[in-house]
């Protein structure tokens, strides 16, 4: 299945503003960071557990267990700074 | 029925047209409590020229109006109003307001406070300052989860 993530602020300026990922069917959120850490180079870097990085589904507020489906919209971001 | 809105926009913003609007027609509005939120032209030991705002367009509507909803739950209140700016902001330039009206004032002041601690962590929103050595993107504060923890919401977002 197909997955779009999307990245903003320093995440976006490193890794561009989105891309479609194909997964397998049950990935969970965490697994697909995972699987993104795994190619190496910028997405490494900046997604690196331990790194401060915030992650949504669907426009929520998500953690590791979250379960992808079919066309998701997955965000990673750092810490929110507004207000 | 309580009255709310949510703006992102780049255009400044009247405070007082806002409350005015919020307050249109409702006689049980007893007390308003405004809160509006400017640009500083230093953190942290630098200078600040100018800054810029990102958002997550879609979720950051989404975010602030279930906070509304969980104020609303929280306090009695009659009215709420957020706008939020994005884009190019320069020093002493308005960034956020929140109104809030209520028939007693402290439903309004506490909704308002809670209503800010409550988007300072968890409205996707990124500021980068422009400073004299470049820009740099703004880092979160454990002190702005601590406020939110205060309403018994531990949603860590400083890390």
């Amino acid at each position: 299945m197909k997955v779009q993530v999307r990245y903003f602020a320093s995440l976006r300026e490193a890794l561009g503003t989105q891309e479609t990922v194909e997964v397998d069917s049950g990935t969970t959120l965490g697994a697909l960071r995972d699987r993104l850490i795994a190619r190496g180079g910028d997405h490494a870097r900046c997604l690196a557990r331990g790194r401060a990085v915030r992650s949504a589904l669907n426009q929520t507020i998500a953690d590791d267990s979250a379960p992808l489906h079919d066309g998701a919209e997955v965000a990673f971001f750092p810490p929110v700074t507004g207000g | 029925m309580v009255r709310s809105a949510v703006t992102i926009q780049q255009a400044d913003f009247d405070l007082s047209a806002e409350i005015a609007a919020l307050r249109e027609g409702d006689a049980q509005v007893g007390a308003v409590a405004g809160f509006v939120g400017t640009v500083r032209d230093r953190s942290d030991g630098a200078s600040v020229s100018a800054m810029e705002l990102e958002h997550y367009p879609g979720m950051t509507e989404r975010a602030i109006e279930s906070m509304i909803t969980e104020a609303c739950r929280r306090f009695d209140v009659r009215g709420v109003r957020v706008i939020h700016r994005v884009g190019a902001l320069l020093p002493r330039e308005q960034i956020v307001l929140v109104a809030v009206t209520s028939a007693h004032r402290h439903d309004a002041i506490q909704a308002c406070e809670f209503l800010m601690d409550y988007l300072k962590t968890q409205a996707p929103f990124w500021k980068k300052e422009s400073t004299a050595d470049g820009a740099r993107w703004v880092d979160a504060r454990q002190a702005d989860d601590a406020a939110l923890a205060r309403w018994g919401l531990k949603m860590d977002n400083a890390g």
